[in-house]
């Protein structure tokens, strides 16, 4: 894989079927690439820093590591705002600290405590933060597109700007939810990108046993939408997709379906023996791990100095330290949480079951 | 009456007439409140049997939303929207068709207040369709509701005439919680007094329909009007039959059914589900729970025969609970007197 450029080519598993268009704008600024790499970093240390603390024994909680994936979210984020919507799935950190999720919120959820973003009562699998757009975290594979597209559709009736992000990974593509929803999406141009993060597995079946399709992006042509696969390791073809399907989304042109090539380094969820793997595969992609070699490439390019991105770094694990510190000093829930949130204020009837 | 009196009051309707004009003033109340469903726009019927006609003709098909045949697409459409404050009403043609948007549903639309700690709420109602009759057979009539009432975060709504369906509908979609809004189809046609205009029916309140003091009847949907004639026959024996329609079948009004029960003695629960596993089991054992000792007979159940619904006529007719049937078990109630 050669250092990432402006643009570099798909490295895996194969080249792009539709080839991402260049427009002129698609170059973006130094502060822009710089912070494609903030989100990157945090990514990857806050992934560091939960595993080494499940590790320990501190939290106990079922964790899918997006480590590998960092380019895919943290491009595509810098192409929204918090008033845009993503919907995920568990593995989804790394989409939702790309987006801004509050990192004390995310710790002391995962953390199963009263202070976490969903109170302790969602876990890693569903947090939830309306404030910085992320909308739902679903943990059943296939279902982030069709609640996406209620959010894209409120947006449309409304006459508002806002675009959604549904993330999701190749194994999702072969479930029928993708196809209602990029069907509903086309048919009624909604303003979503359907992000595919295709890491070469759907849990532990290689891609090519269980997917019919060359690409997932080759579905789009079924629906007649722009479906375009890329390199997820490379931030700037991430980005250059990107900001084309949003701009899409954005403009009322409907749906792009962008399929990212990635490969995740954890397995599929934590304590994963990776059995199922080819021999060196992975260890072939952590070789190539996208954070540091974006670090270098940014470096060489003098688009940030070591000291710039070490000042970055140093800032993110002091915020992470901070996250840990909160998460672990804050109480577990309430037991009345029990009955809370069953219902709204004014579902408790008479005949409600209380256990 | 007179002929000014007769011109003064409204004229009845049926089911269909009832859920359109709750539809159309909920779209007349609030910009939030969308249509979402197979075949309901007007260019499509206005609906397989004609429940939303003129709607997107009247508010648009922004609005009044003719979807692909995709149930999950159209559940999760309306839990997104509603996310951020809309009020979406989907439209699942038929019950045993929840069946294919279950994830949506069950995993979602339930469960997401509780998942995000409150801090989003799906307010949907999820409108259908079933009830044996037809001669549709095992896969358009089943009624489904004991699933959505076991699944904490969903309400389970079954109105019994048209008057209801308007009030119960309107608070579904006011309501700020998902609702799934329950339409027997072989009564659609079956006209009613009319409801009063703009009023709700507050959900999770029983109605007593028919006061009585040997024996309660508790149903909902299509077989509370069973329980009415039943009563009404042993009334001429001088049986007092005390009939309540739950209208909410989840959360269920408790109270009502214990207070009659506590003065009755005796409680026959009549449903068109099938007895197992039921709602009939629920609130037996509920009331087992609670008036256990001043009960002068056993809880009798009345449900749909334990398979699926079948074809042939005289099968389907003895399938679901009928009139003799639910007189039975409340005939053996009355046997019964264990203080």
């Amino acid at each position: 894989m050669n250092p990432p450029s402006q643009p570099v080519p798909p490295s895996q598993p194969a080249p792009p079927s539709h080839p991402v268009p260049q427009s002129q704008s698609s170059q973006p600024s130094s502060q822009v690439l710089i912070d494609i790499y903030r989100r990157m970093s945090l990514i990857k240390q806050n992934d560091e820093r939960f595993l080494s603390t499940i590790k320990a024994g501190k939290i106990v909680a079922p964790y899918y590591s997006p480590r590998g994936q960092e380019a895919i979210p943290s491009a595509v984020s810098v192409c929204l705002s918090d008033e845009d919507y993503i919907c995920t799935i568990y593995r989804g950190f790394h989409d939702m600290l790309a987006k801004g999720m509050p990192i004390k919120l995310l710790w002391a959820e995962v953390a199963g405590r009263a202070t976490g973003t969903c109170k302790g009562k969602g876990g890693p699998m569903h947090i939830t933060h309306p404030a910085t757009g992320i909308m739902v975290t679903t943990g059943i594979v296939g279902s982030s597109m069709p609640i996406a597209n209620g959010l894209a559709l409120a947006t449309q009736i409304r006459g508002e700007k806002r675009v959604t992000v549904a993330y999701f990974g190749d194994g999702a593509s072969n479930i029928g939810a993708f196809h209602e929803a990029l069907n509903m999406a086309a048919v009624w141009k909604l303003p979503v990108v359907f992000v595919c993060q295709n890491n070469g597995y759907g849990e532990h079946t290689r891609y090519e046993v269980a997917t019919s399709a060359a690409h997932v992006a080759d579905r789009a042509a079924a629906y007649r939408i722009p479906g375009v696969t890329v390199d997820g390791n490379d931030p700037l073809a991430v980005y250059a997709a990107a900001k084309q399907a949003v701009e899409r989304a954005r403009a009322g042109q409907g749906p792009t379906l962008l399929e990212a090539t990635t490969f995740r380094f954890n397995g599929h969820v934590f304590g994963d023996a990776d059995a199922y793997m080819r021999k060196g595969e992975k260890a072939a992609a952590m070789a190539h791990d996208p954070v540091p070699k974006y670090r270098a490439w940014l470096i060489e390019r003098q688009i940030a100095d070591e000291g710039t991105l070490a000042g970055i770094e140093a800032r993110i694990g002091a915020d992470i330290d901070a996250a840990v510190e909160f998460a672990l000093g804050s109480p577990a829930p309430d037991l009345a949480e029990l009955h809370l949130d069953v219902f709204g204020p004014a579902g408790g009837f008479s005949g409600e079951v209380r256990v | 009456m007179s002929a000014d009196a007769a011109a003064a009051q409204p004229k009845p309707l049926n089911t269909i007439q009832a859920v359109n004009r709750a539809l159309d003033e909920a779209l007349g109340l609030d910009p939030n409140v969308i249509l979402l469903g197979e075949d309901i726009g007007d260019a499509e019927d206005g609906g397989v049997v004609g429940v939303t006609k003129g709607l997107s003709s009247r508010h648009g098909t922004a609005r009044v939303r003719t979807t692909p045949i995709s149930e999950q697409a159209i559940i999760g459409a309306a839990i997104g929207a509603s996310i951020v404050g809309m009020r979406p009403v989907a439209e699942i043609m038929l019950m045993n068709f929840t069946t294919v948007a279950m994830d949506m549903i069950v995993n979602h639309a339930a469960k997401l207040r509780f998942m995000s700690g409150g801090q989003t709420h799906v307010p949907i109602t999820i409108r259908t369709m079933t009830g044996a009759g037809f001669g549709t057979g095992g896969q358009h009539a089943d009624y489904l509701e004991a699933w959505f009432a076991h699944t904490a975060g969903i309400k389970v709504v079954a109105p019994s005439s048209p008057a209801d369906a308007y009030g119960l509908l309107l608070s579904c979609i006011f309501d700020d919680d998902p609702c799934l809004f329950i339409e027997n189809m072989p009564s659609y046609w079956t006209p009613g007094p009319a409801p009063q205009p703009g009023v709700r029916i507050p959900l999770g309140k029983a109605h007593v329909l028919r006061a009585g003091s040997d024996v309660t009847l508790v149903s909902y949907s299509r077989t509370v009007s069973d329980c009415t004639a039943v009563a009404g026959k042993l009334a001429l024996e001088g049986v007092s039959a005390e009939v309540i329609d739950l209208r909410t079948v989840a959360p269920f009004d408790l109270e009502t059914i214990l207070d009659s029960v506590a003065k009755t003695g005796r409680a026959v629960i009549v449903h068109e589900a099938v007895t197992p596993f039921g709602v009939g089991a629920e609130i037996a054992s509920r009331i087992n729970e609670e008036l256990f000792g001043q009960l002068h007979a056993r809880v009798e159940r009345v449900g749909a025969n334990f398979s699926p619904v079948p074809f042939a006529k005289p099968l389907e007719s003895a399938h679901v609970p009928t009139l003799a049937r639910i007189e039975s078990a409340v005939r053996a109630t009355l046997k019964q007197r264990r203080k």
